[in-house]
């Protein structure tokens, strides 16, 4: 016999609890959150620095801690969760089939599902690194979870490619272990990190970012003995005679995140092409009726708050969802429309009837720019313009459209998201 | 305190067996070194097979295309042909008795310019010539037929129904277990150092001491040269023939459905796209002659020539979706064909050496070959407890769901996924270090049953493998390596770690 859910919710992870809570706080009583480690709380387990909450909770917490505030509040509520659940399908009915030890591997039929599986780090060989394939290369991820839940150290003298968030956090965590970070190489002319993280964690402890550099040898049959970077030009090809080389015991990878899609695909899931998570509407469904999405399994975010915002939200719309509040094909069809240095935005449609009365949109862009305005139009008219002193692909940013002002635009057909020097 | 694990059919020999004459030493654990020890486990003979890896198909072996030739490339009248096309015969048999997946999917040599027609004539003539059965020139049309992605230049090609894609870690491993299985030693971690003819037969020293054997059978890979040279003036010369490859995500699967050859032209010998048996596209390879045996070093220039070359063949191969490349040496002879027989001056010493491509089609053959050889010089007989089969490491994803639950109800471990992106489960991971010559290491686990092998590569399952390797050997985790040697991992506990 097939068991019934209102709403199952496919991670346990930020995303995750946050839906889950906003979902139970819309008065849906019958939810099922899967998990497949151990605990609750996802990859905020092995975040063990601060610099989480602030948005949220007004306050500096760690990632534990974070997750600990969400947890507390799914127990409280007394929503339904299985550990170390794997889930292996989802069908565009909404059946969704998972595993554990326990009960085997079991069939759910789920009137809204929420993906909130997060993403993954694109490893070495995506990267086309040449040169031997040794032990001692980690993704910037695995050596933290190496360092911080199994207690152990990857290497001591150190080279990072790539200046993700993980990678910066990881450089002062491995300096702080007693290893010598020889230096961050970042591929682009710009990191992909956060601002706050380059100063507090490479700055701070006086660890060299080399812009426009990459990882052109790896040297070491059995374990990494060296590394060779050189510089890059403006197509991100290595310029010959910039060679240095660092000798190391271990090199690890921060070279951006990947939403982990694979189960939205089986279902039907309709996929972008720039952030490689689902293609969503205001109310954060994809294009499969009854499926949600929100977090990194979305789009890579920058801070958790904003995973629990954009996750509060999809869980509110599941609820609605459930209770047929939500109209089916809400009729008008807005699209949103990136360009001039917007990568995309979510959503990417818009319905003006079912939105809410504010409603946010976020976006990245692909390079950096000074004193730029952030604009919108509708059609071909400005009603945004928004002056910014740093806009960079590090950090995501958002504008608030409001329902009256749409209202006020019958014929509209397209919302353009623009970055403008003037 | 660290626990040594004997497998019950199986010991790792370590000391203690100086005095012992083996009849048969078989030197290298990779395809062709299992594949003459699975063939000789069949008669009364004690078979000591020496490995100077942790693990058996590490070298040559494990990075390949993956694919068995249908024999029509080798010119006739070669050994490569003759073992070519008799190997691939064998395949289906093997594959079924060993419980391992192989695939006819059959290849196709494209060539793009109309002028090149006679030259597909040419190797349809030689390989009906071989005896390869069921060739055919397919034109353009017939072509998109079968295989749509076809690149816009193509105009023709040869269609080899025979031709097949195998997992060659799981031929290597599969013969060395039903070896293993039927009283064949395995020496792993032991490099061969010095071979010489005493009066009690041959004296192999080794870096875990000297043992004497009636039969030499030198499987050595890259190294054949130096094993021969040691004893026969008919000096052999191996040099290294590198090629890279790409690895695309299972995510394109479906998407190049033959094994596609470029016809070799004037500007040079072309790539091949294929699908792998696990529904991965493997690219590859190119080839650099190197004179450094252990360089499987690959270069930007080679992934890069790889990824380029593809698009002859295949149109808008989905190359970005790369998930790993990687590099593996052809032992190329400078004779050029291979080097297989008794040596004539060194009496009970047989090569298979200079077992470059097709030589993972040509193994079985190679096997059957040899071991008649020594059968009928050392007049061994057949040894009645004989077993040709083997099971493999169940797959549960091969189950129905109904089937799972039991396996899970039985063995909870079954239900618990360790690596997500090819859903092996913790069962599959146990058995693969549990069974006969089993994986100590996390390529040995990934090898026998793809853990770390998917788009994550390792990312997220290697500490949880690392776990189980440590509870399953006893050993520390500053102990696990990535494939043996100097591989290790993690260098110790981190300061508030629990000592």
């Amino acid at each position: 016999m097939m068991i019934q859910y209102d709403i199952v919710i496919v991670g346990g992870g930020p995303a995750g609890l946050a839906a889950a809570v906003a979902a139970k706080e819309s008065g849906c009583d019958s939810i099922l959150i899967l998990e497949r480690d151990n605990e609750l709380g996802g990859i905020l387990n092995q975040c063990i620095h601060n610099g989480f909450g602030l948005h949220t909770f007004k306050e500096e917490l760690t990632g534990p801690e974070y997750a600990d505030r969400f947890i507390r509040q799914v127990t409280d509520l007394q929503i339904e969760y299985k550990l170390n659940t794997m889930v292996m399908d989802i069908s565009p009915e909404r059946v969704v089939t998972a595993m554990n030890r326990d009960d085997g591997m079991f069939l759910i039929e789920a009137k809204a599902v929420i993906l909130a599986m997060g993403c993954r780090e694109r490893p070495r060989g995506a990267l086309n690194i040449p040169g031997y394939r040794p032990a001692g290369i980690f993704s910037a991820g695995t050596a933290q979870r190496l360092v911080n839940i199994e207690g152990y150290m990857p290497g001591k003298e150190v080279v990072i490619l790539g200046s993700g968030d993980i990678g910066l956090i990881m450089a002062r965590r491995m300096t702080l272990e007693g290893a010598k970070v020889k230096l961050v190489a970042e591929l682009m002319p710009y990191s992909g990190g956060l601002k706050r993280n380059i100063v507090q964690c490479l700055d701070d402890f006086d660890i060299p970012l080399k812009l426009s550099h990459t990882v052109v040898d790896i040297e070491g049959k059995e374990h990494i003995t060296a590394v060779t970077i050189a510089q890059v030009d403006e197509n991100r090809r290595p310029i010959k005679g910039t060679e240095e080389r660092y000798t190391c015991d271990c090199l690890l990878l921060s070279c951006g995140l990947i939403p982990e899609n694979e189960l939205s695909t089986s279902a039907g899931v309709e996929l972008s092409r720039v952030t490689g998570g689902p293609v969503v509407n205001e109310s954060l469904e994809t294009n499969i009726k009854g499926v949600f999405a929100c977090g990194n399994v979305l789009h890579v975010h920058d801070l958790v708050d904003y995973v629990s915002e954009e996750a509060k939200k999809a869980g509110q719309t599941a609820a609605k969802f459930v209770r047929g509040e939500i109209a089916e094909n809400g009729g008008k069809v807005i699209t949103l429309h990136a360009e001039s240095g917007v990568r995309y935005t979510v959503p990417a449609t818009l319905d003006p009837e079912r939105m809410d009365d504010l409603l946010t949109v976020r976006f990245r862009v692909g390079d950096v720019y000074k004193d730029a305005f952030v604009s919108v139009y509708f059609d071909n008219e400005r009603v945004q313009h928004k002056k910014k002193r740093i806009i960079a692909p590090g950090e995501m940013e958002q504008v608030i459209l409001q329902k009256k002002q749409l209202a006020s635009c019958p014929d509209l057909k397209t919302i353009t998201l623009k970055i403008e020097a003037q | 305190m660290k626990i040594k694990l004997l497998t019950p059919n199986c010991s790792l020999l370590t000391f203690g067996r100086k005095n012992k004459v083996f009849d048969v030493m078989i030197i290298g654990a990779g395809v062709i070194g299992c594949a003459v020890a699975r063939e000789l486990s069949k008669y009364n003979a004690s078979v000591m097979v020496v490995e100077k890896n942790e693990d058996v198909c590490a070298g040559t072996s494990k990075a390949n295309s993956a694919i068995i030739h249908s024999g029509y490339d080798a010119k006739s009248g070669t050994l490569k042909a003759k073992f070519n096309v008799r190997g691939n015969e064998m395949m289906d048999a093997l594959c079924r008795d060993l419980d391992i997946p192989f695939k006819r999917i059959g290849s196709l040599t494209i060539c793009t310019d109309e002028a090149d027609i006679p030259a597909l004539e040419e190797l349809k003539a030689r390989g009906e010539k071989n005896g390869v059965p069921g060739l055919k020139i397919l034109d353009r049309d017939e072509l998109l037929e079968i295989e749509p992605h076809i690149a816009d230049g193509v105009v023709a090609a040869l269609l080899a129904p025979t031709a097949g894609i195998i997992c060659p870690f799981k031929l290597t491993i599969a013969l060395a277990e039903n070896a293993c299985e039927n009283g064949v030693e395995f020496m792993l971690n032991t490099k061969v150092t010095n071979i010489e003819k005493t009066d009690e037969g041959w004296k192999v020293t080794t870096t875990k001491g000297a043992y004497l054997t009636k039969a030499i059978v030198n499987a050595a890979g890259v190294y054949a040269d130096e094993m021969n040279n040691m004893v026969s003036d008919q000096k052999l010369t191996i040099i290294p023939r590198r090629g890279d490859y790409i690895l695309l995500d299972r995510a394109v699967d479906g998407y190049v459905r033959h094994t596609v050859f470029q016809l070799p032209t004037a500007l040079g010998k072309g790539v091949l796209v294929t699908p792998t048996v696990h529904g991965n596209t493997i690219v590859g390879p190119t080839a650099f002659d190197i004179d450094d045996k252990e360089s499987t070093a690959t270069t930007a220039q080679a992934i890069a020539e790889v990824t380029e070359k593809s698009a002859i063949s295949i149109k808008a191969l989905p190359t970005r979706q790369v998930i790993t490349s990687f590099a593996g040496l052809r032992a190329r002879e400078v004779g050029k064909d291979f080097v297989i027989g008794e040596a004539e001056d060194a009496e009970g010493f047989f090569n298979c050496a200079g077992i470059q491509s097709p030589g993972l089609s040509s193994a079985p053959a190679i096997g059957e070959y040899i071991a008649g050889l020594i059968r009928e010089k050392y007049a061994l007989s057949e040894k009645e407890t004989f077993v040709a089969t083997r099971k493999d490491i169940p797959d549960p994803s091969k189950l129905s769901l109904e089937e799972r639950n039991e396996l899970i109800k039985k063995e909870p471990a079954y239900g618990t996924i360790i690596c997500r992106c090819e859903s092996v489960t913790e069962g599959e991971i146990l058995d693969a270090i549990r069974r006969p010559l089993g994986a100590r290491s996390l390529d040995g686990v990934k090898r026998r049953v793809r853990a770390g092998m998917g788009r994550c590569q390792g990312g997220f399952c290697s500490p949880k493998v690392m776990d189980i390797l440590v509870r399953e050997l006893g050993l520390s985790m500053e102990e696990i390596t990535k494939s043996g040697g100097d591989s290790t991992i993690v260098i110790g506990r981190t300061k508030d770690g629990d000592e």
